[in-house]
């Protein structure tokens, strides 16, 4: 152990900012793209996943860093499956006991955070080799990379796809050509598909910016 | 201890999953009475919101007694058969003949009218999707309607749990000019259907519409009897 390091040192906060730009997990790590495109047609839903993503690895990598110098090497794998999975099924179980309706509203994302590949790649890629609290700042940070491009995705995916954004109507209806406009909703918006597609137009956006991020 | 010997791996996964398993169960068993109450407080809520009222969790219970006024439960010939209609367990009728089965109705008195609430219960694309319909006591004109889902894609099959969505239902009718039972149907664009029986589909989510359709179709279908006998 060498000196004490302060709670919010510069290599601390640093892994609270990384994840949101130079090193975000879905952007650079290209983890977690499969819920990014299942669950952000609206903001919504993308906000309650981002939330609930954060609460999740946050817990987690405390949890495993906490076990790191007794669970054995072979089944390391499993045991964070079965840390995470435990989490996910008690926060679940928690919501529909005392928030019933925010839990009706996560439905089936619940369940699908335990397949979030963000999870087992910081646990085993961070949490196992670190303390809890750079653990905890860890998972927070990778949360927040994870929902910021969510709600970017959701943002473009929800206004363009159905013309509205928390569910509130932006476009006039008598824009709409049905009512004699010229405007219409983009169908192919709301479908998975056109999500991968926003996904790659902000990693061209990010590597455009930053150019360190361009491999040759 | 060897962390990698074999004793000591196998020792370590034996604790982890019975102490896993003691916190989950202990959870589970320790909430279970909360989620049931939340469970039949939702329920009322959503009898209470296809007659078009909006109860909160709070007030659902107090609203469902003053409103409701009967419940019973008929069979397929429309005659009444013993039985608590709150809690028939459709999914379990649904598995069962059309004879067989056990048909919850709750009576709502609305301003001095009689409406009559039917529960529905079919399939969507990713698990149940289910609802309850009002229908006036003309026994042909729909009153309001309300639908859930388990699992349904946010965005796309889960707006049938929305109000646009459901409100399309009040006032089309479930019998054709001849009498004959017609139900609803969930149509795309490029479908036609009497305009008086239609409903809009939800554009990325077929496969929810036309289950619902189906539901409807079915469950409405099997009070064909009751509908005649009360018109």
């Amino acid at each position: 152990m060498s000196e004490k390091e302060a709670l919010f040192s510069k290599k601390n906060l640093g892994l609270l900012s990384n994840p949101l730009n130079s090193n975000n997990p879905i952007t650079v790590q290209v983890l977690g793209i499969c819920s990014a495109l299942a669950v952000t047609a609206q903001l919504k839903p993308a906000i309650v996943m981002a939330i609930a993503v954060t609460a999740v690895v946050a817990f987690a990598n405390v949890i495993i860093s906490l076990l790191r110098n007794t669970i054995p090497n072979r089944i390391r794998i499993i045991v964070q499956l079965v840390v995470i999975a435990a989490l996910v099924i008690l926060v679940d179980q928690v919501l529909k006991a005392f928030v019933y309706d925010v839990s009706k509203q996560l439905s089936v994302f619940v369940g699908l955070i335990i397949t979030n590949c963000i999870l087992m790649g910081r646990l085993e890629a961070f949490a196992l080799g670190n303390k809890p609290w750079p653990s905890l700042l860890d998972g927070i940070g990778n949360g927040a990379g994870y929902g910021m491009i969510l709600v970017i995705i959701a943002f473009f995916r929800e206004l363009l796809g159905s013309g509205s954004l928390f569910g509130f109507k932006l476009i006039p209806e008598s824009w709409y050509i049905a009512n004699g406009g010229f405007y219409s909703n983009n169908g192919m918006m709301i479908l998975p598909p056109m999500a991968l597609v926003t996904v790659g137009v902000i990693i061209w956006v990010q590597r455009s910016k930053n150019r360190k991020l361009i491999e040759d | 201890m060897d962390r990698n010997s074999n004793v000591y791996t196998f020792i370590y996964a034996s604790v982890m999953v019975i102490l896993v398993a003691a916190i989950l169960s202990f959870a589970a068993f320790n909430l279970k009475p909360y989620q049931a109450k939340n469970v039949e407080i939702e329920k009322k809520q959503n009898i209470l919101a296809s007659v078009n009222i909006a109860a909160t969790a709070v007030d659902a219970e107090q609203i469902y007694s003053e409103k409701i006024v009967n419940s019973y439960i008929v069979n397929s010939k429309g005659e009444k058969v013993d039985g608590d209609a709150f809690t028939v367990d459709l999914k379990k009728e649904r598995a069962k003949q059309v004879e067989d089965r056990q048909l919850p109705v709750f009576e709502c008195n609305i301003d001095g009218n009689i409406k009559y609430i039917l529960p529905l219960y079919g399939a969507g694309l990713w698990g149940p999707i289910w609802g309850y319909i009002s229908v006036d006591n003309d026994m042909n004109t729909i009153y309001g309607a309300t639908f859930d889902h388990q699992g349904e894609t946010p965005g796309l099959g889960a707006e049938i749990a929305t109000k646009p969505f459901q409100a399309q239902f009040a006032g089309k009718t479930i019998f054709d000019n001849n009498g004959e039972f017609y139900s609803i149907i969930v149509a795309k664009s490029n479908e036609t259907a009497p305009e008086e029986h239609k409903v809009d589909a939800i554009s990325g989510g077929t496969i929810t519409s036309k289950g619902l359709q189906k539901m409807v179709m079915d469950d409405l279908g099997a009070y064909k009897s009751f509908f005649n006998q009360k018109k």
